[in-house]
């Protein structure tokens, strides 16, 4: 299971890069592969305002369908239009490639609620 | 992201004789009708891909099977199914329903003839005791009634490819034609092998000794043309070709009118239920079966309801799933039988979501290998 060193991560299984001000945000690795094949996503729209922990978008695998919380509060300045038509590329590339939106922070304080990549590899661990 | 997690109690669950393969693939086991079976292995979609495209292996040992001996109008078996009987050829198989007095569906099931008076009869996994316990009843006493379901392991080879593989095993292979059936040397076995199968490919379902599963297992899944395939893969199959799956459209409350069955039913014969039916028939069938198929790629979920434009609630979802044939949202359900004609536009979804989708023909993916002439 792979776990990037940069990001902060929620109990959620979502993870947020943080670049000044604004923050790039998508889910784990181990989100991807217990939601199985991605299906579908239901992006947020630009200028969306967001809570922290609050509803952000939904997926759905193959599955079943999942909600997805947003990391941190902020204002929806991006979204990666590619997951329409390819929504695979959160299973492919969960850090990367599958990345979902990106907001400008309310708070930047809040992160202090999230967990550093050692807490959340930890965290997974208890969660087995 | 919520994650829901399958609690698996194994300690409950039974096991078919792949069960320690499964694992050792690294297949995700799920509990299914009081077994426990493989859901995928690596990936739905990829596995539903071998399918369409190749040749997958599925671990269908769960299933029941029953043998019954003598002849099916003497010994009421022919009154137990809605599928004519008499003029079944030897060697040939047939699908049907047993039915309640109320005209439900005790369960869907599939009819070999082996002999002039010797019939094999494959059932679901989740209702062998409940069907055991139907025909026992209903069957009368000149017969041999055996059920060898915990003796049978079953292997089902599906994709346009599976011919192929299944040559390299038994020479003559192609001699089988669509809902055909016969016995073939397999791997020092002689058993029964039938071109059937869920998924709308080209494909043979194996039926072999309990003991031995394993060992034609481990030869199929050894060569590069077949891959295995788990439950999740099979639910998207028989969804995309618009096949029922009894506990989602098929059930004792539920008629196979209702379900759309209505070529596997002979009225020109005398079957437990028919009463109840030609009455539904002559009032009307108060609901109907439709396929619907989503503007997006969001899929239909079970449960979810079905309305109109007007808001109106129509119906109710029983299975949905992603097409990744067809790239969208696909899903059976029902309706009151007046309302959401082909081609109407209806809604699925939830509080949360409202999502756009035609009625359209059950059969949502037509370019399977299902018919492929071998002979």
């Amino acid at each position: 299971m792979e776990i990037a060193e940069h990001l902060l991560y929620t109990k959620d299984h979502e993870w947020i890069n943080i670049e000044g001000d604004e923050a790039t945000i998508g889910i784990t690795d181990y989100a991807q592969e217990s939601l199985g094949d991605i299906t579908f996503i239901e992006l947020p729209n630009i200028g969306d305002e967001v809570e922290q922990f609050g509803d952000f978008v939904s997926v759905e695998s193959v599955k079943a369908a999942s909600d997805i919380f947003s990391p941190m509060s902020g204002e929806v300045i991006d979204v990666n239009d590619d997951l329409k038509e390819d929504p695979g590329l959160i299973n492919r590339s969960p850090y990367d490639k599958g990345w979902i939106a990106r907001i400008k922070l309310a708070d930047p304080e809040e992160q202090s609620n999230l967990m550093t990549a050692e807490e959340y590899a930890k965290f997974l661990e208890s969660v087995g | 992201m919520h994650v829901a997690m399958n609690m698996l109690n194994k300690e409950q669950l039974q096991r078919t004789p792949l069960y320690d393969e499964h694992v050792a693939l690294g297949a995700k086991m799920v509990p299914f009708g009081g077994w426990a079976m493989p859901v995928q292995y690596d990936s739905i979609i990829k596995e539903h891909g071998y399918t369409r495209k190749a040749a997958a292996i599925f671990d269908i040992s769960h299933m029941g099977e029953f043998i019954i001996e003598g002849n099916c109008v003497e010994n009421g078996l022919d009154a137990i199914v809605t599928m004519p009987l008499r003029d079944l050829p030897i060697k040939s198989c047939r699908y049907g329903c047993a039915l309640n007095e109320q005209g439900g569906v005790m369960d869907d099931l599939i009819i070999f003839r082996l002999e002039e008076e010797k019939w094999f009869i494959v059932v679901n996994g989740a209702t062998t005791q409940k069907d055991k316990a139907h025909f026992q009843k209903h069957l009368k006493n000149k017969t041999v009634f055996t059920d060898v379901s915990m003796k049978t392991g079953k292997i089902d080879l599906q994709g346009p490819l599976s011919l192929n593989v299944l040559s390299s095993f038994v020479a003559d292979a192609g001699k089988l034609d669509y809902y055909t059936c016969d016995y073939f040397d397999l791997m020092g076995e002689r058993v029964l092998i039938s071109r059937t199968g869920y998924t709308g490919e080209l494909g043979y379902e194996i039926y072999f000794p309990w003991d031995k599963t394993k060992d034609l297992w481990q030869a199929l899944i050894s060569r590069d043309d077949v891959k295995p395939a788990g439950l999740g893969a099979r639910d998207i199959l028989r969804i995309e070709m618009g096949y029922s799956l009894y506990g989602h459209e098929l059930g004792e409350d539920i008629s196979p009118l209702e379900s759309g069955l209505d070529r596997f039913v002979s009225f020109e014969k005398d079957f437990l239920g028919k009463l109840a039916l030609l009455k539904q028939k002559g009032q009307g069938l108060k609901r109907k079966i439709v396929g619907i198929q989503s503007e997006t790629r969001r899929a239909p979920r079970q449960g979810q309801k079905i309305c109109l434009e007007s808001g109106e609630e129509v119906g109710v979802v029983t299975s949905g799933t992603f097409s990744p044939s067809l790239g969208l949202g696909i899903g059976l359900g029902f309706v009151a039988a007046q309302s959401a004609a082909l081609g109407a536009k209806v809604f699925f979804g939830d509080q949360k979501s409202k999502n756009v989708a035609s009625v359209v023909s059950r059969t949502f993916y037509k370019d399977g290998s299902l018919r492929h002439k071998t002979i």
